[in-house]
């Protein structure tokens, strides 16, 4: 990897001390008209840790995000950003954060150093540091090559980095994704989250969004936000201990085809899918044991070699708590008719 | 407010500008095109009006009563005519704007010292035009009568009667009274205004547009910074078609410029800064560029066009639009300017409008500034 600038590296690491807290949201609410994009959602995120923001689409991760960038106003609740108040002092904010939209927002008509030159000259890097830090965001994003491109000419990884690099331009100690890697490919992808884990290393404190569910597992903690609320949070293993209301299974059989429809019509099964050549089994809490599944196999002839509990993926609990949700809602429907 | 964000941001849309053979045509070509349009084609002269002759009578006297019209520049003959239908024809058919009809006794009644009258007809339908030929007419009528009247005063060895009153006009400023001289400096007045609003009131739409704003908006950079960063190139387009203009009507339509290039220059610059914040305030407002466009060209095009006192004299308007002008800015700019360039007027007597001027952009620039927000609404 590249060295990281001395800005950077001076701010140390800090993990002996106890972290501080540095987005705190309480009740953060925001509604437009009747609709509520973001319902009291209540969290914190501390210093140099990478935060995720999970969710589907529409679930109201980038309102928060445009919220506690302080460029777009609450309706209710506080929010405060590095000891600033989202509502009160936003342009105190803005000196402190690096912020990605998650649409492209560089210029496509400037080429790769014109942008940069853009984003150094309204941050005000002092004259002495711009050579250097242009030449960090350029090597960063491995666009020394292609410094004198137009940006429109770039694919979408190189886009994702450049926009990055402009957003840490500044170094600052906080930086705000919103889906940093929607639509890169995976090579690209893989290169964006070095560049996430050596900032966070560097004591940036990294707040994204996503929904891969295989970008929230290299997430130091999680946030689950489904339909405006926060359903969940904690570390990629807490949430897989901690909230899933089912077991799960799986099972190594011949057959598999054959093996999940019947499994599937089975009752108290959650869902069940292939994953690989092996069956992924959603049973309800302690309703199925796994010599049950072999039983129901084997008396179908199909020969089963293996059934196992295992720790759910994070799809799994996604999907069981927003279910769980759903359920709960449906309920309360029924009850308020 | 910071200098180095402000020229950050005015950077990088010089860049916009250059990069985009698009807006530099509508900045440079259109209003080229348009000083060589208006300069060319639009003169309110009304010169060689073709004229159609019956001349019933056929005398040495009607045939030189004739030879006053046809031998001035005013006119110029079409064709005789024998009879009405070819007459009728020929204004039909705009061959002929004025007919003349002298009847047989023409001179038989002149020389008995009687009225002769001649008939005159004119096609009415360009109501202006009609009415400066009819003007013609009776000025060469007139003269003709009076000539006739002292040669037979003289004959009769009278003293010829003195004529009451003498008109001895003198044009000022404008002495060929060329109505290009007259609209060339309105022209760039209203080059202006509708140029630079359209320029301005792409940009802050297009980046709401393309997303780039909101990264923007997340940067400590501020609302003033970013529009007047964004006013700069546009200020430097829009002081190149000033001087283009001066210099196109200097050396290709002979437009004099008497007053001082200074003060004009001045007085411009400030009417520039109040038609670079409306196309400003406009893109803020609608956020979207058709949408900001169209009403640029309605809320500036039209007005300064109409209602400026460009081609249409503000004094002639019914009250309740008179009243009116006074919100357009490029009438203020057009009395400046026609000022300076004909007149060779100072700040003594345009200081009424240069103020107004002034108001004008103050007013216009504060509310662009206090309408746009760093935030998403």
């Amino acid at each position: 990897m590249m060295p990281a600038p001395e800005s950077y590296v001076t701010d140390g690491h800090s993990t002996q001390e106890p972290r501080q807290p540095v987005v705190v949201l309480r009740d953060l609410e925001k509604r437009f008209g009747d609709f509520t994009a973001v319902n009291k959602v209540t969290l914190e995120v501390r210093k140099g840790e990478i935060f995720g923001f999970l969710g589907p689409n529409g679930a109201g991760k980038s309102t928060t995000i445009r919220m506690l960038c302080g460029i777009l106003q609450p309706t209710g609740g506080m929010g405060s950003v590095a000891g600033f108040d989202i509502t009160r002092q936003p342009e105190e904010i803005k000196k402190n954060i690096g912020y990605m939209s998650q649409r492209f927002s560089l210029y496509e008509d400037l080429t790769v150093e014109e942008n940069i030159d853009f984003y150094s000259g309204i941050y005000q890097i002092p004259a002495d540091k711009r050579a250097e830090r242009k030449e960090w965001v350029l090597r960063m994003a491995g666009l020394e090559e292609r410094r004198l491109s137009r940006t429109a000419t770039l694919s979408g990884g190189w886009k994702q980095r450049l926009a990055l690099g402009c957003a840490v331009l500044h170094a600052p100690p906080i930086i705000f994704l919103d889906e940093p890697t929607s639509g890169v490919d995976p090579l690209s992808r893989r290169n964006f989250w070095d560049l996430i884990y050596h900032l966070a290393e560097g004591g940036v404190t990294v707040f994204l969004t996503t929904h891969y569910m295989d970008e929230a597992e290299y997430c130091d903690r999680l946030g689950l936000i489904y339909r405006g609320e926060l359903i969940a949070q904690g570390t990629p293993d807490e949430l897989k201990t901690r909230y899933m209301a089912e077991d799960v299974m799986e099972i190594a059989c011949a057959k598999p085809q054959e093996a999940l429809r019947l499994i599937t019509a089975l009752p108290g099964i959650g869902y069940a899918s292939l994953f690989g050549s092996k069956l992924h089994v959603v049973a309800e809490k302690g309703e199925r044991t796994p010599e049950e599944f072999r039983q129901v196999l084997e008396r179908e002839g199909i020969p089963t070699e293996s059934v196992e509990r295992v720790l759910p993926s994070l799809e799994d609990v996604f999907v069981s708590l927003i279910e769980a949700r759903d359920r709960q809602e449906g309920a309360q429907r029924e009850f308020a008719r | 407010m910071k200098i180095h964000r402000i020229r950050a941001v005015a950077r990088k849309e010089f860049l916009h500008v250059i990069r985009d053979p698009r807006s530099l045509g509508m900045g440079i070509a259109i209003p080229l095109l348009l000083l060589f349009l208006f300069g060319y084609a639009l003169t309110l002269d009304v010169d060689r009006v073709s004229l159609i002759v019956w001349d019933q009578d056929n005398t040495p006297t009607s045939r030189d009563f004739l030879s006053r019209f046809t031998g001035s520049r005013y006119f110029s003959l079409h064709a005789p005519a024998t009879n009405y239908r070819d007459i009728e024809h020929a204004i039909d058919t705009r061959n002929a704007l004025v007919a003349i009809v002298i009847p047989h006794d023409f001179t038989g009644r002149l020389d008995s010292g009687r009225d002769a009258p001649v008939q005159v007809l004119v096609d009415g339908t360009d109501s202006n035009t009609a009415t400066i030929a009819l003007g013609y007419a009776e000025a060469v009528a007139g003269e003709w009568s009076r000539s006739v009247v002292l040669k037979q005063a003289l004959r009769g060895g009278e003293r010829p009667l003195p004529q009451l009153v003498d008109l001895r006009p003198r044009i000022w400023y404008n002495s060929d009274m060329a109505s290009k001289n007259y609209i060339f400096p309105g022209l760039i007045a209203v080059i202006m205004m509708v140029i630079t609003a359209l320029l301005t009131s792409l940009t802050v739409a297009r980046e709401w547009e393309t997303g780039t704003m909101e990264q923007l908006i997340s940067t400590p950079l501020q609302g003033p910074e970013i529009i007047i960063g964004k006013l700069v190139p546009y200020f430097v387009i829009g002081l190149l078609d000033l001087l283009l203009s001066v210099l196109v009507g200097r050396f290709l339509f002979d437009v004099p410029l008497r007053g001082s290039l200074w003060l004009l220059t001045g007085l411009s610059v400030i009417f520039l800064i109040s038609a670079l914040s409306i196309g400003m305030l406009i893109s803020i407002v609608t956020k979207s560029q058709l949408l900001a466009s169209q009403l640029a060209l309605v809320a500036t095009m039209l007005p300064s066009f109409l209602l400026s006192g460009f081609m249409f004299p503000i004094e002639n308007m019914p009250p309740p639009l008179q009243v009116m002008t006074h919100i357009i800015s490029a009438r203020y700019l057009v009395i400046i300017l026609r000022g300076i360039y004909l007149k060779d007027v100072g700040l003594d007597v345009l200081y009424g409008e240069a103020a107004v001027l002034t108001l004008f952009g103050g007013v216009v620039i504060t509310l662009a500034i206090l309408k746009f927000r760093k935030k998403i609404t």
